[in-house]
């Protein structure tokens, strides 16, 4: 693709702002040794230059493998994990640098939902205060009747009996402590919520339920979701566009129905054709054609596109050459060089 | 089968009937606490001292497992009868080397000793696709990826050339890539082998690709048991039918509301006297709260627990 048409599609794209974008967004962790004089010998590129965009309203989804840097990625966009380059901007603003009140008046806008329901809620707390205690540190409550009823209020919006409100977390399923999870980030009423693997903690039965909670919770507040996941059965339910990571950077961006139906990447497609589907029919007429090896340590990831060692329609300049993010179609970007 | 607790004596796993043939692989599925690792411990008599079988039997190559001496289990496990754990990273020593634990079932159970047991561990390796074999061998488990560390896994579960292999949701913790790598190599060499797997897992998508037949395990008891084609095709029993349209993919078109299965499963120490099910089944009649549905045929190789809802 020439420089005009990818000039073309980013002035397409620009028109209207999403309501996040990112740009170039670098996390390296540094590997010291020496134990008198520690110093830098290497660094781990958990996030290695991604820049994405998320518009108002829609379900952006990040999936890849462990170590890929999605979850990396998701608290990085949180500012909870100091970024070694890029910027984050949330409707435009730059808050890749927001230290104090800036940073607080920003998290108030962008909530998370963690993974394990089991360890991300204390255990000697009540639900009141699990629930409640985002209005507290920000200081949203006049009173506690009011209080009371702004949480019996959340709880009752995510599907909890309000009479719950003075047990403890033991107290409640996996699914339960979920929607606790869940209204606790909503405490605050958020623009964005980032959900970082919130399903995969729960049994399928139960998983079902939490995704219809979720896509109810988005038609009514009009929320905006990024979503962390590594299984893509979910994701292709719930999303409105995907994003595939490798090894810190993203391989390929596309709406759902593109990215499932015609993956173009070889390694979206190796992704895809890992995931065992739920019907034995389909499964025998699958041709076998597995994916050799194992993601390689970021700490020394692969010369040229990360990928090659495994890419079974690896070319010579792959291996020096490191392919760029182009934009293939309006709603599809690949990095590899097949389509360069 | 049960526990004793201190509230008294918790049935975990209640009448199950199983049969697995040379070369066959069956799928136990279920979600969390319905009993199927119970169920694959209880065959290799593995479950902690508060455990106990309390009826049945368990006919392996003519003999009953259940009323075995600890020393006469003991030459069945690892030999004839292999497991393969979940954490790959638990259940290997991480101060012995590789060799060493590859070796350890074929000193134990051929009476090798070091020397001649290398040559076959080093085979062994080669068999799951580890490269380097010779090498690896010095190796100490916190070398392996989690991925290898299952292959190492596999490789000492095939040492002895079992005849039944039996794999406890051996690719959960592993990425998916990596986990289709392994379960291929376990289904190839249990086919080449003819020996019989029993696969348990809590992944319908897994069960539908490797598995021959399927048991679906709810509170303690199979409440379906057929061929993997069967049970995808015409579930029978209503928690299977629950579970399948909860799957995304399987329950419709994507954005579209799933259905789910409303409640949560039953504690097994206070479970309803009727069907366990019955609860949360929109098909529950008078019945279902009186007794025990038995697993009753509906098809040829096809059985449900379920006293019919037409």
């Amino acid at each position: 693709m020439s420089e005009i048409q990818q000039q073309q599609h980013s002035a397409a794209v620009v028109h209207s702002e999403p309501l996040l974008r990112v740009e170039n967004l670098k996390v390296h962790f540094p590997v010291n040794e020496g134990i008198f004089m520690p110093r830098q010998v290497a660094a781990i590129k958990a996030v290695d230059g991604i820049s994405l965009e998320i518009n108002a309203g829609e379900t952006f989804s990040i999936v890849g493998e462990s170590g890929c840097g999605k979850s990396t990625t998701a608290l990085a966009l949180l500012r909870m994990q100091a970024l070694t380059a890029g910027s984050i901007f949330f409707k435009g603003e730059d808050i890749s640098h927001y230290q104090g009140s800036e940073l607080r008046a920003i998290r108030h806008r962008i909530q998370m939902i963690y993974q394990d329901p089991y360890s991300s809620l204390d255990p000697r707390m009540k639900v009141l205060d699990l629930i409640g205690e985002p209005l507290v540190v920000h200081s949203l409550t006049a009173n506690k009747e009011q209080y009371i009823k702004r949480v019996q209020e959340l709880m009752d919006m995510v599907g909890l009996r309000p009479e719950m409100i003075d047990r403890y977390p033991h107290e409640f399923s996996g699914g339960q402590r979920q929607r606790i999870g869940i209204a606790r980030a909503l405490a605050l009423s958020p623009e964005l919520l980032i959900c970082d693997e919130p399903v995969s903690a729960l049994d399928v039965s139960i998983q079902a339920q939490v995704v219809n909670l979720l896509m109810d919770l988005q038609q009514r507040l009009g929320l905006t979701y990024l979503f962390i996941a590594h299984d893509l059965s979910v994701v292709r339910h719930i999303s409105t566009r995907v994003a595939v990571m490798y090894l810190g950077k993203i391989v390929e961006v596309a709406s759902r129905d593109e990215l499932f139906d015609n993956p173009r990447h070889p390694y979206t497609k190796a992704l895809l054709n890992a995931v065992p589907l739920p019907d034995p029919e389909l499964e025998a007429a699958r041709e076998d054609n597995l994916i050799v090896g194992e993601v390689p340590s970021a700490r020394n990831p692969p010369s040229g596109c990360r990928f090659h060692p495994r890419c079974d329609q690896a070319m010579a300049q792959c291996s020096s050459r490191e392919p760029q993010l182009v934009a293939l179609t309006e709603s599809r970007q690949v990095s590899c060089h097949l389509f360069n | 089968m049960s526990f004793r607790t201190d509230s008294g004596s918790v049935q975990a796993v209640d009448s199950v009937s199983l049969t697995v043939d040379a070369g066959e692989t069956l799928a136990i599925v279920g979600e969390s606490g319905s009993g199927k690792s119970v169920t694959a411990l209880s065959i290799l008599r593995l479950l902690a001292d508060t455990a106990s079988i309390d009826r049945g039997t368990i006919h392996f190559e003519g003999q009953n497992l259940a009323e075995l001496s600890e020393s006469d289990i003991r030459a069945i496990r690892g030999n004839r009868i292999a497991m393969i754990f979940q954490e790959p990273m638990s259940s290997l020593n991480p101060v012995l080397t590789i060799g060493a634990q590859v070796a350890e079932p074929i000193r134990i159970h051929r009476g090798l000793n070091k020397k001649a047991a290398r040559q076959q561990v080093v085979e062994l390796l080669r068999r799951v696709s580890i490269p380097d074999a010779e090498l690896r061998l010095h190796d100490y488990p916190h070398h392996f990826s989690g991925g290898m560390r299952q292959r190492v896994m596999i490789a000492m579960a095939l040492a002895c050339e079992p005849n039944l292999i039996i794999a406890d949701e051996p690719t959960t913790a592993l990425d998916v890539t990596v986990q289709a790598q392994i379960l291929a190599l376990l289904k190839n060499v249990t086919k080449a082998e003819r020996s019989g797997l029993i696969l348990i897992t809590h992944d319908l998508g897994v069960v539908a690709r490797y598995a021959d037949k399927v048991a679906v395990m709810y509170a303690g008891r199979i409440v379906e048991l057929a061929s993997a084609r069967d049970l995808y095709k015409n579930p029978q029993h209503p928690y299977t039918q629950g579970l399948m349209a909860s799957i995304p993919g399987l329950g419709g078109a994507p954005g579209s509301r799933l259905s789910s299965i409303a409640g949560q499963p039953p504690n097994l120490d206070n479970l309803p006297p009727g069907c366990a099910f019955a609860p949360r089944c929109q098909y529950a009649r008078e019945c279902c709260s009186e007794s025990k549905p038995a697993l009753q045929s509906v098809a040829e190789n096809h059985q449900r627990a379920c006293f019919g809802y037409e």
